[in-house]
């Protein structure tokens, strides 16, 4: 990469701690950009290092998605940002359709920090349950031990069923998210049993 | 040689026909206990330690690994439990027969451990009952034998004929709980180090 | 779910319209019932195959794996949240017990990251040590990786003298740091502890007559019909897919790409060693297989090569800011009381930024990636977890494979729970 960033969308770039280069894109040109990085020869970042989110102490300061992308042809590594404000929509392109490997990490991202990937083709909870009611622990409005006591903790936890997504339709119905009208992605999206565990009454 | 009048004798043993039985039986169960191995994380590791070569718990009878609960009559607890397992170990317990006993192995499985935040289950006790916990972030498996060894001493001491003692089953409450609310959340309360996360910068 | 018409290829003479016979083709009026009907199976969480609580669902045709859908998390305990909350040095503790099977080479891992975000070069005598705890993690990881799948496979010896070494090593571990497996071996800038007298001779020891065992499991193994017969040509990624699904460690060398970060991105001096990255060439279940047990051959070498040049000298950084003064030093000298107080109290702060550091785990690149807003916690601690990226793949290379070879590609993947989920 050189200082002058060809990279389509990019607003600015830097430099990490670490002598990385960090090349901000703008959200709605990331798919672009990516292609053009690993499609164009002289880049060739074919292989996809991880993807994550940061959210900063500062709330006013936007969340950010990471992608740190590499060349094995080059052995160069590079750092894709993109800033999503807080107070607007978290939503970015996925860049599934690219790499393979991002399919997980984006659905932990969702997990984590509650930004959707648009196109991604199974956009579910990874670690949590997919009933889990509390949010998305990894926000800095989230506290640590979770939002509701540990006893109403314990009591939604032993409600999950834990033979969830065990029923060939549930299966062949999550594979055609994207066709199902919206009440029903959105009950599959919660759960099997379409139930999110009621939250305690105010103490 | 021979004294005229004396009663006791090395030879024969007065005792109730009921304490026997129990001496039988529990001796039996104590020392071929069947263990399932609900080995999730570090313990599990130290947990193979302990039936492998070197320390080798078939010493004590516990030749026989259960994967099924359903062939099993101690449920070893090896690792951390998220809230996620929960509704599985709860389960896995459900289907062991009686009589069963539970094994809490390791500070996580027992407390929490370092772990109190929004995924861990403090203590599986507030999921299931428990009959020994064993210190340690892994226990050594020295520390687990000494476990294994403490639910020895407890199954011998059981008895067969007194209700009170046999622990029931003990089956969740209306509301899927197996203490009351009040009780999981004292249990659960941080101590230690634990009381001052919250500071985040 | 798919359906599949069946046609049968029978017929029935009879007579058309002017008498000539004719032979009109039958079809079947329904469908065959067990055709069409796919199988659930579940398996996991709890089940000795999955190497944890791991949960698969896999969609059976026959005994054929048409879909598997792995389902995790059944492990999640907030590692990265509780990053957070804890100074740089207290998050040591906590990457221990992510890759459990290999928690040296976690502690280094994320000790270089902290570092490198702090700009603290680090002394050669702790170098090389880090090295020499990279490369016995390795060799514990891959060993615990055969016992248990030798046992998926059928082969129970092999479990044994493995974790065997195992112990051998955990005695080394265990006279250093004084645990056996939750080790939270380095600091910021340096280590807990210089190995103590004894260790050298034991490890070297260790280095001469650990080939012996891998050559045992050698002959057990590599060529065993058994073996051979359920890893050969199961489970093969191409190299194009192996990169596309984002691999990394054995299981993307198995595939024939020779990407091993410690030499095409060094850290601790590795470029140094002298040390083959091993290739496999069919990407299946048996290249991987090999491809460890050869990493251990090498991770021999490099260990006898550190032992070779350990240098004299000190194991921490010469900053007070970083690194606590010694007990003595505290409880009698003012300023070295005031530098533990505020260590203490208050933490090594980070200057604003972040840094990435991959290393090259047993399971594949592991990287830590820190965010820091200039306190002494992270504002972001990210670990990306090798084994959680390679079991992505898992449902790509179990498809159209029979259940039992389902284990085999599992157990290939080399999981361990408390990374995936973290």
């Amino acid at each position: 990469m050189t200082s002058s960033s060809p990279v389509p969308g990019a607003l600015r770039t830097e430099v990490a701690r670490d002598g990385e280069t960090i090349v901000f894109l703008a959200a709605d040109r990331l798919l672009e950009a990516m292609t053009w990085l690993k499609e164009t020869p002289g880049q060739e970042f074919d292989y996809l290092v991880d993807v994550t989110a940061v959210e900063f102490r500062d709330r006013e300061r936007p969340l950010e998605v990471v992608y740190f992308l590499r060349s094995l042809k080059r052995r160069a590594d590079i750092r894709i940002k993109v800033e999503l404000p807080a107070t607007a929509e978290l939503a970015v392109d996925s860049v599934w359709s690219l790499w393979r490997g991002a399919d997980w990490l984006e659905r932990e991202v969702f997990d984590m920090f509650g930004i959707t990937f648009r196109g991604h083709p199974d956009l579910r909870r990874i670690l949590m349950w997919e009933t889990y009611a509390e949010g998305y622990p990894l926000r800095k409005s989230f506290p640590l031990r979770g939002r509701f006591s540990r006893a109403e903790q314990v009591r939604q936890a032993l409600n999950v069923n834990p033979e969830a997504n065990y029923s060939l339709e549930e299966l062949s119905i999550a594979e055609a998210a994207g066709d199902l009208p919206d009440d029903m992605r959105e009950r599959l999206r919660r759960g099997e049993r379409g139930v999110i565990p009621e939250p305690p009454t105010a103490a | 040689m021979k004294r005229v009048g004396e009663v006791k004798s090395s030879n024969y043993l007065l005792t109730k026909f009921q304490d026997l039985v129990d001496w039988a039986v529990n001796s039996s169960r104590a020392n071929s206990l069947w263990p399932m191995p609900f080995g999730t994380a570090c313990c599990a590791i130290e947990f193979m330690a302990t039936a492998a070569s070197r320390f080798d718990f078939a010493r004590f009878g516990m030749e026989r690994q259960a994967f099924s609960p359903r062939q099993a009559d101690v449920l070893i607890c090896a690792g951390r439990l998220p809230f996620k397992l929960a509704p599985v170990i709860r389960r896995i317990y459900d289907q062991m027969p009686q009589p069963k006993w539970v094994i809490s192995m390791g500070a996580c499985a027992s407390t929490g451990g370092v772990f109190d935040n929004y995924a861990m289950v403090q203590g599986i006790d507030t999921i299931v009952p428990v009959d020994v916990y064993v210190p340690g972030c892994p226990p050594r498996p020295e520390g687990l034998l000494y476990g294994i060894l403490l639910l020895h001493k407890k199954i011998k001491g059981e008895s067969l004929f007194d209700a009170v003692k046999r622990r029931e089953e003990q089956p969740l409450d209306d509301k899927g709980l197996r203490l009351p609310p009040e009780t999981i959340d004292e249990i659960s309360e941080p101590f230690g180090n634990s009381v001052h996360q919250f500071r985040s910068s | 779910m798919s359906k599949r018409t069946v046609e049968l290829e029978l017929a029935t003479p009879g007579v058309d319209a002017e008498g000539r016979p004719a032979r009109v083709p039958l079809t079947a009026t329904g469908e065959p019932k067990l055709a069409e009907e796919h199988m659930l199976v579940n398996i996991g969480p709890q089940h000795p195959a999955t190497h944890g609580v791991l949960r698969l669902v896999v969609e059976l045709d026959g005994e054929t794996v048409v879909r598997c859908i792995p389902h995790l998390g059944y492990l999640h305990s907030g590692f990265e949240k509780l990053g957070e909350y804890r100074h740089y040095n207290q998050i040591i503790p906590l990457t221990d017990r992510t890759d459990y099977l290999s928690p040296m080479s976690n502690n280094v891992g994320f000790a270089l990251a902290a570092e490198k975000l702090m700009g603290i070069e680090i002394t050669p005598r702790c170098t090389v040590l880090r090295v020499i705890a990279c490369e016995m993690s390795r060799i514990i990881s891959h060993m615990v990786w055969l016992g248990t799948t030798s046992i998926d496979l059928g082969a129970f010896t092999p479990f044994l003298w493995a974790f065997q070494e195992r112990e051998r090593i955990y005695d080394l571990q265990e006279m250093w740091t004084g645990a056996r497996l939750t080790t939270s071996l380095t600091r910021v800038g340096g280590l807990l502890a210089d190995i103590p007298d004894g260790f050298v001779d034991k490890l070297r020891h260790f280095t001469e007559t650990f080939p012996k065992t891998l050559g045992e499991i050698d002959r057990v193994l590599t060529r065993n019909a058994v073996w051979a017969g359920r890893t050969q040509g199961v489970g093969a990624l191409t190299a194009a897919e192996a990169i596309n699904y984002s691999l990394s460690g054995p299981m993307l060398r198995a595939s024939g790409v020779a990407y091993d970060v410690r030499k095409d991105k060094p850290y601790l001096g590795y470029e140094t060693y002298d040390f083959d990255v091993i290739v496999g060439e069919h990407g299946d279940v048996f290249d991987r297989y090999l491809v460890r047990l050869e990493e251990c051959h090498q991770s021999n070498r490099i260990l006898q090569q550190a032992l070779d040049r350990l240098p004299d000298g000190p194991i921490n950084v010469d900053d007070p800011r970083v690194i606590l003064p010694s007990k003595t030093r505290a409880m009698s000298d003012m300023e070295a009381m005031i530098f533990h107080f505020k260590q203490v109290m208050e933490g090594v702060k980070a200057p604003v930024g972040e840094a990435y550091v991959g290393i090259e785990n047993p399971k594949g690149e592991l990287g830590t990636y820190l965010v820091s807003d200039g306190t002494a916690k992270p504002v972001r601690w990210r670990i990306r977890p090798p084994s959680f990226i390679n079991l992505s793949a898992l449902p790509r290379m179990a498809e159209g494979h029979l259940l039992s070879d389902l284990i085999a590609i599992n157990a290939s993947v080399d999981i361990v729970m408390g990374e995936v989920d973290r």
